[in-house]
């Protein structure tokens, strides 16, 4: 199957360390996956290895239905985009653009033609003659990507392509890289670290911890429903308040009972994950929505322009966060106000420490 | 993608193969070789003995160290001023005084030691202007004597230490000296106090340097000396090429190498070696 | 005490002082060698080009020029080649011993010139090599090699090794990404490095001494011989071909270091 990833038990060790251990994952033709995880996670070795620059120790690396693990990067066939573009300063933007069929040997009418494809694009047309130190980053960033794809791989890697660029410029990028990957039908393996790029662009994510991955799926499957507390605390704001088991519900702070959604922990105690903006905010004594429901008293108010975020004392010393939408009317609470929060049971698990 | 040992090894292997089949095993094969010579352990020691305590020998070795001793630190003296300048200054001065320095380090020994050989001669320009200075009376003898040595070495040597000098002022953060100015130091405290530590590894690194490079001069003491002025490098081409007496170059060879080596492992802990290179 | 202003200006006549110190003698030779007296006379009552005549009339100084410049030229490849393999695995590969394996490709710099020369003249005796030309730049590039490691080793630091990666990705051979990549960036190093081990082969001194035969002598060689005869003012001539040459092949390498330096691209 053309276009199809198979990672199967990959492990690389340096020495003593291993830096990735056991990942397996396999992708269909055409997917946007994203590798997220924190530096070190094992992520761009993971990269590394799907593109042959580290030989796996074990495990196998399936790239189109075919066997690739010992196979050198010059015979797997792939595109791919450097973290800092890796332009060739000696040459212009269209000897760059070229460099993969040019090393192929491919006839020079062909070059032509795909190269002028390429460039429109990425909407580079007329920049042929220019330099990489005469483009800007944006602009280096998309001579990257045409290069990456003139050849018309089925499968192209990329390394963390968008840190560099402001954060305007990584929005507009993301898309037009999406874009580009839908039209041409490519399956995509990003690297990031940058949740809310993986959370954008992904069809898939695999967030990866210490070497190996720690959960895989579609973006909204990742972040509503995460399996573990760094899941949950790497994509995005979390509240995780200490909880215990009480029978078939759960034992917050201050022992109020509260309900968890599906997926809920065997062991006695653990976590309990609410997002930020499922959590509803009203004054003490108010209406509240949905079964869980803990009073507590507001310790800071942040104006975040679409959003206010409220940090909420409540019993035992524990915080929970807030995030209450700036819609039309709202009422704003200040420090010092006695609240009740509220959330609904589906929207909450209990997680492992 | 790093490259692998294997890969790296066929790379380094001409190199190296260079090294070991015209350096290495060379000195090797010619220090066993000679000194076997001699017979026993007990008749290299008393040959030993007898040619290295010897006058003639005895005398280069005294001669060798005290001449480099001298040029080592005329070199010092006069390249820390311009080391300090060439540290401090930018654009056309910084190029003007660099290429001072460069030109004379890149040309040829020979040429340096002809240069100062014409200079000093009795006729040469040195004496005319001590002459018409009405300083002396006659002509001063400047050549083929130690003077004349001294001066070729450290005219020779003195790009060596500036560059190495160099190096090390680069290194000082001038920040740093401001901020000792901003705290009441004098000019005179801040240079003792801040730039000389800062810099006393590059002094270190160019005295050793310098004096390891002079111990091994032959040219110029051979061209610009004396009889009182032959150092241990013209006795051990005399012994090949004239006498062929191999056993006791070798020895000699030996000292030679043995100081020499043992010097540059103390010089390496100063500085990264190929700096005196740069 | 002495005013900083004073003490700057000091410095500033002593520094001075001393670059003239530094130039001068180099420069009066050069203007010596034009001198039409009898004998070097500085500075010269009458101007002329005799020691020149003399000089390249003599067909053994012109045979001693001819030595010099191929030997020169087989020393300066030889050493670039060797180096720009060495210098790209010392860049590129980790591997234990690395330190070692630095500070032995240095040790010919070290280690006084004349114990070099008399240890490869003690092989080459025995091997019959003396005073043959090839061997000599053999026994040059051995001495050229640690400053072409030098530079070329600075020269590939500056090539990022992600577009080695980039070329391998996209389809080169090992081969490929010297030729594609590598080698055109690390171009003006090569060049740089091969003009001084060239430098070094021409005007090295020591070994030749011993290498060269009657056949074979270079340049330095024949000035060391005529000197231990006589300083004679044909001497002042050959110096300052010496000395052109190596301000030509400094010059170049500061053309070419301007151009490295962010100047239109090449082609």
């Amino acid at each position: 199957m053309e276009g199809a990833v198979a990672l199967e038990g990959v492990t690389k060790r340096y020495g003593a360390e291993t830096v990735v251990a056991g990942v397996s994952l396999a992708i269909p033709p055409g997917e946007f996956f994203t590798l997220l995880g924190p530096s070190g996670s094992g992520k761009t070795t993971t990269l590394s290895m799907l593109a042959g620059f580290v030989m796996a120790d074990e495990g196998r690396v399936m790239l189109g239905g075919q066997d690739m693990t010992q196979v050198p990067p010059r015979g797997r066939g792939l595109g791919m985009v450097f973290q800092n573009y890796a332009i060739f300063p000696h040459l212009d933007v269209a000897e760059n653009v070229a460099f993969p069929l040019t090393v192929r040997r491919a006839p020079k009418a062909e070059i032509a033609a795909r190269v002028a494809e390429a460039l429109e694009m990425v909407k580079l047309t007329g920049f042929e003659r220019r330099y990489a130190r005469q483009l800007s980053g944006g602009q280096q960033q998309r001579v990257a990507l045409a290069r990456a794809i003139v050849g018309h791989p089925r499968i192209v890697l990329m390394d963390e392509p968008l840190g560099a660029l402001d954060k305007n410029l990584r929005y507009h990028m993301q898309v037009e890289i999406k874009e580009i990957s839908r039209r041409l039908g490519t399956t995509v393996i990003y690297v990031t670290h940058d949740q809310e790029e993986a959370l954008t662009m992904s069809d898939r994510i695999a967030i990866m911890e210490r070497g190996r991955i720690a959960q895989m799926g579609p973006p909204r499957d990742v972040y509503e429903k995460p399996e573990t507390a760094f899941v949950a605390a790497f994509l995005g704001e979390a509240n995780l308040l200490p909880a215990r088991r009480d029978g078939d519900a759960v034992a917050g702070p201050g022992g109020t009972r509260l309900l968890a959604g599906s997926g809920a922990l065997a062991a006695p105690q653990g976590l309990l994950f609410v997002r930020p903006e499922k959590v509803a905010i009203a004054p003490a004594g108010g209406r509240t929505e949905g079964a869980n429901s803990l009073p507590g008293q507001v310790r800071h108010a942040s104006f975040l322009g679409n959003v206010v975020r409220y940090q909420v004392e409540v019993a035992e010393g524990a915080t929970v966060l807030c995030d209450a939408a700036n819609g039309a009317g709202t009422p704003l609470h200040a420090p010092g106000d006695a609240v009740r929060l509220s959330w609904r049971a589906e929207d909450s698990r209990l997680l492992a420490a | 993608m790093p490259l692998k040992i294997s890969g790296a090894f066929l790379l380094l292997l001409p190199a190296l193969l260079l090294l070991v089949a015209l350096f290495i095993v060379p000195i090797g094969w010619f220090l066993s070789s000679s000194i076997a010579e001699l017979g026993t352990w007990a008749e290299i020691w008393a040959e030993a003995e007898d040619v290295l305590l010897s006058g003639a020998v005895g005398r280069s070795l005294v001669n060798t160290g005290a001449i480099g001793l001298i040029v080592t630190l005329l070199t010092l003296v006069l390249g820390y001023p311009v080391s300090y300048a060439l540290s401090r200054v930018r654009g056309a001065a910084f190029t003007a005084i660099l290429l001072c320095i460069v030109l004379p380090y890149f040309t040829s020994t020979i040429v340096r030691t002809y240069a100062w050989m014409v200079l000093l001669g009795r006729n040469g320009l040195i004496n005319q202007i001590l002459l018409g200075l009405g300083l002396v009376d006659e002509p001063v003898n400047l050549l083929y004597n130690r003077t004349g040595v001294i001066i070729g070495m450290t005219y020779v040597l003195l790009p060596y230490m500036v560059l190495t000098l160099y190096a090390a002022m680069k290194a000082v953060d001038p920040r740093l000296m401001q901020a000792a100015e901003g705290m009441g130091a004098t000019p005179a405290q801040v240079f003792r106090r801040v730039f000389m530590p800062l810099t006393l590894h590059g002094v270190v690194a160019g005295v050793l340097i310098t004096f390891i490079l002079a111990i091994g001069f032959f040219v110029t003491p051979a061209l610009m000396g004396g009889p009182g002025e032959i150092m241990v490098a013209m006795l051990i081409e005399r012994e090949v090429e004239i006498t062929q007496n191999w056993p006791s170059a070798a020895l000699m060879t030996v000292v030679l190498l043995a100081v020499t080596l043992t010097l540059y492992a103390v010089y390496s802990r100063f500085a990264e070696p190929g700096e005196a290179l740069r | 005490m002495m005013g900083p202003v004073l003490r700057a200006t000091l410095l500033r006549a002593l520094v001075v002082l001393l670059c003239f110190g530094l130039l001068a003698p180099i420069v009066i030779v050069a203007i010596a060698s034009f001198s039409g007296d009898g004998y070097l006379k500085f500075p010269p009552e009458t101007f002329s080009t005799r020691w020149y005549a003399r000089f390249l009339g003599d067909p053994r100084w012109r045979q001693a020029i001819a030595n010099s410049f191929m030997i020169g030229i087989m020393a300066s490849v030889l050493a670039t080649l060797l180096g720009f393999l060495a210098a790209y695995a010392m860049v590129r590969a980790s591997f234990p011993f690395k330190r070692v394996v630095a500070a032995l490709l240095l040790t010919p710099v070290i280690v006084p010139h004349v114990i070099t020369a008399v240890a490869i003249y003690f092989l080459s005796a025995r091997l019959g090599l003396v005073s043959v030309r090839p061997w000599i730049a053999v026994a040059h590039s051995l001495v050229a090699l640690p400053v072409v490691l030098v530079i070329l080793q600075s020269a590939l630091r500056t090539v990022d090794p992600a577009l080695e990666r980039a070329a391998m990705v996209f389809g080169c051979t090992r081969w490929g990404v010297f030729r594609r990549v590598v080698l055109p960036l690390a171009l003006p190093g090569v060049v740089s490095a091969a003009l001084f081990a060239f430098l070094t082969s021409f005007d090295e001194l020591v070994i030749s001494i011993f290498l060269a035969g009657f056949r074979s002598e270079t340049l330095p060689v024949r000035i060391w011989n005529s000197l231990l005869l006589e300083v004679e003012p044909t001497i002042a001539a050959v110096s300052t071909l010496l000395i052109a040459v190596t301000t030509l092949a400094l010059g170049i390498d500061a053309l070419l270091r301007r151009r490295r330096l962010g100047a239109t691209p090449a082609g």
